[in-house]
């Protein structure tokens, strides 16, 4: 248990490192790129106000050299202060808060169908090794992989929207819906919390398509995954032993060789998760999903750094999370495993 | 190779077909192309797909499939380009860190730690904005983004290398760092940069089309699929428009990837056995 806890402090000290390794690229960045920060990083309205300049001025430290103004960034950032974007003037924290619900949302429920539908794929190629089964499955997760999602978002958007009329074209709720307000932002949590069972359904309807889109991608790796661990693991003895003692087949896979070959799927599917994410800046696009891959695409080409900063944070230490979550997770399934 | 092909990998011949029919067509598209890829013909527009227009027409009432034939030049170059740029500078800067070792590696390893913490797709907008949208920015911007990965194989594959008995040697012999790099260590990392190469050239052109289909890399009126893919949006009745460069960047890039997973299944002792 010492060990866990050792193990837990150098990986906070490591989202330490990350934050500071993230700001420092965008302050460069955003000190590299030719303009005026005063300019850059305040609107029009709030520059014509000579005080407020001189305040912002002050907060920032714009007129101390460089490696201070860092300083002061870093100080600001880690009181909690990630500055107010250019673009919609609101707190860049504020922002966040109020966009991460539907991406969080979006990207459980993608993460669940990659999972599903990855391991049920990658069981069926490897049991049916080199047979069309085999092709079929291996086909359709290399499809995964392969499919421009931008491209794939609007096909379907076509078929299922625009063409046939089974799924709405966007958002997290239809048009005549009010935004539910308060509670955890997350639609289908909140309504089954106050028993709003319509929002439920509706929130979950408009989830259904993205998601499908969103998860495609990380169904391939974990098809892909699983069945090549699945084909390592089943060639080795003690799976003969199994199969010798005359177990049926499907009984070698489920209870002897699967656990073992799903343990570096695990690592796949943190991949997959942070995957998911650069997805998601195409996906909401499409989607008109009021989410933080919106907010990213949007901050990033009007260059407004004090929201690339916050966003690129807010991904960043998720990745992080995402993968001490599987350091875990290995430790509790591979009891082998130790963490030093 | 010879042993390669003669394996019973379907999909791995289907992926040679496929890029190689791409590559040509990419090389001889201007002289194949049957109507002229930037001929506006405003009368003319969102034909359906017919015998005079195979793929029909777009807004501005340009033959698609002329567009989507001339647009492979530019989609695979950039793919193509960008995995060579950052398996050059990942070979270079990782050989140096893991040949070198000591303080050198590890300030060089966290650098390139620093990039990679970024989130990438937003390093690359945020790259291809600042610079302005062009197609060497945004080859540029994937660059940036990319090279820490082959970087780090380049320097793992150096450090467990140059302990071999056959590097001690040929340093007796008195063989200088740079000819130990290169006739030495260098060809005997190839394979695995290779592999991991032929796996993003795939995930490079569904970038570079993303980043297009973003406004961030190809400006028109240059064909290029990703940004006729977003010609689509908002014409989506008009199928057609986006539907045949859509299935292009699908081809070429799962071709590749046939091609990676072959060559990785080759090259992979462990699922050899059979």
């Amino acid at each position: 248990m010492g060990n866990m806890v050792k193990y837990l402090m150098r990986r906070l000290l490591l989202v330490l490192f990350l934050l500071i390794g993230v700001s420092l690229l965008v302050f460069l960045i955003s000190h590299l790129v030719p303009s005026d920060p005063v300019a850059a990083n305040m609107s029009t309205q709030a520059m014509s106000d000579p005080e407020a300049v001189e305040v912002y001025k002050a907060k920032w430290g714009l007129d101390k050299p460089l490696y201070q103004q860092y300083g002061i960034y870093l100080k600001n950032l880690l009181q909690g202060d990630l500055g107010t974007s250019i673009r919609t003037g609101n707190p860049v924290i504020e922002d966040l808060k109020q966009f991460f619900p539907a991406t969080l949302e979006l990207s459980v429920f993608a993460m669940i169908i990659a999972i599903v539908f990855g391991i049920l794929f990658g069981v069926i190629s490897a049991v049916h090794r080199d047979k069309p089964l085999d092709y079929i499955f291996r086909t359709v997760s290399i499809a995964g992989v392969s499919v421009p999602n931008f491209w794939f978002a609007l096909l379907m958007l076509f078929l299922f929207y625009a063409q046939w009329g089974i799924f709405p074209g966007g958002g997290r709720v239809g048009s005549r819906t009010a935004t539910p307000s308060g509670g955890t932002g997350l639609y289908i949590l909140d309504g089954i919390t106050s028993g709003n069972w319509s929002l439920v359904g509706e929130a979950f309807f408009h989830l259904l398509l993205p998601a499908l889109v969103l998860g495609f991608f990380t169904m391939g790796l974990i098809a892909r995954q699983t069945r090549s661990n699945l084909l390592e693991v089943t060639s080795m003895d003690y799976i003969r032993t199994a199969k010798a003692k005359g177990l049926p087949a499907g009984k070698v896979i489920s209870r002897h060789a699967l656990g073992n070959a799903l343990i570096p799927v695990i690592t796949v599917m943190g991949m997959g998760f942070c995957n998911l994410l650069g997805g998601m800046v195409f996906v909401e696009k499409i989607f008109s999903w009021p989410g933080i891959g919106q907010y990213a695409y949007l901050s990033a080409t009007t260059l407004d750094f004090p929201a690339i900063c916050g966003v690129s944070l807010l991904i960043a230490v998720i990745y992080v999370v995402i993968n001490l979550i599987i350091d875990i997770l290995y430790g509790v399934i591979d009891p082998r495993v130790r963490y030093n | 190779m010879k042993q390669l092909l003669k394996q019973k990998n379907v999909l791995f011949k289907l992926g040679l077909i496929i890029c190689g029919l791409w590559i040509l067509i990419a090389i001889f598209s201007p002289v194949i192309t049957p109507q002229d890829p930037l001929a506006q013909n405003v009368a003319n527009r969102f034909q359906a797909p017919s015998v005079a227009n195979w793929f029909g027409t777009d807004e501005l009432g340009r033959d698609v499939f002329s567009r989507v034939l001339l647009g492979s030049r530019v989609s695979i170059t950039a793919g193509l380009v960008t995995v060579c740029i950052t398996i050059f500078l990942g070979i270079i800067y990782g050989g140096i860190a893991g040949y070198v070792g000591g303080v050198i590696d590890d300030i060089m390893m966290r650098l390139s730690e620093l990039v990679s913490s970024f989130p990438p797709l937003i390093l690359a907008m945020v790259i291809a904005a600042a610079l302005g949208p062009s197609i060497f920015n945004s080859v540029f911007a994937m660059t940036i983004i990319w090279w820490p990965n082959y970087a780090r194989l380049m320097r793992s594959m150096v450090i467990t290398l140059k302990e071999n008995e056959y590097i001690v040697a040929s340093r007796t012999l008195g063989a200088s760092h740079l000819r130990i790099l290169i006739r030495e260590i260098l060809p005997n990392s190839i394979g695995p940069l290779f592999v991991m190469a032929t796996l993003d050239i795939g995930n490079a052109i569904l970038t570079f089309a993303g980043l297009s289909f973003l406004g961030l890399g190809t400006q028109p009126p240059t064909p290029e699929w990703g940004s006729m893919v977003a010609d689509g949006v908002n014409n989506m009745n008009y199928w057609w428009i986006s539907t045949f460069p859509g299935i292009s960047i699908f081809l070429m890039s799962i071709g590749a990837n046939f091609i990676g997973d072959g060559l990785r299944d080759y090259l992979d002792p462990k699922l050899l056995k059979e």
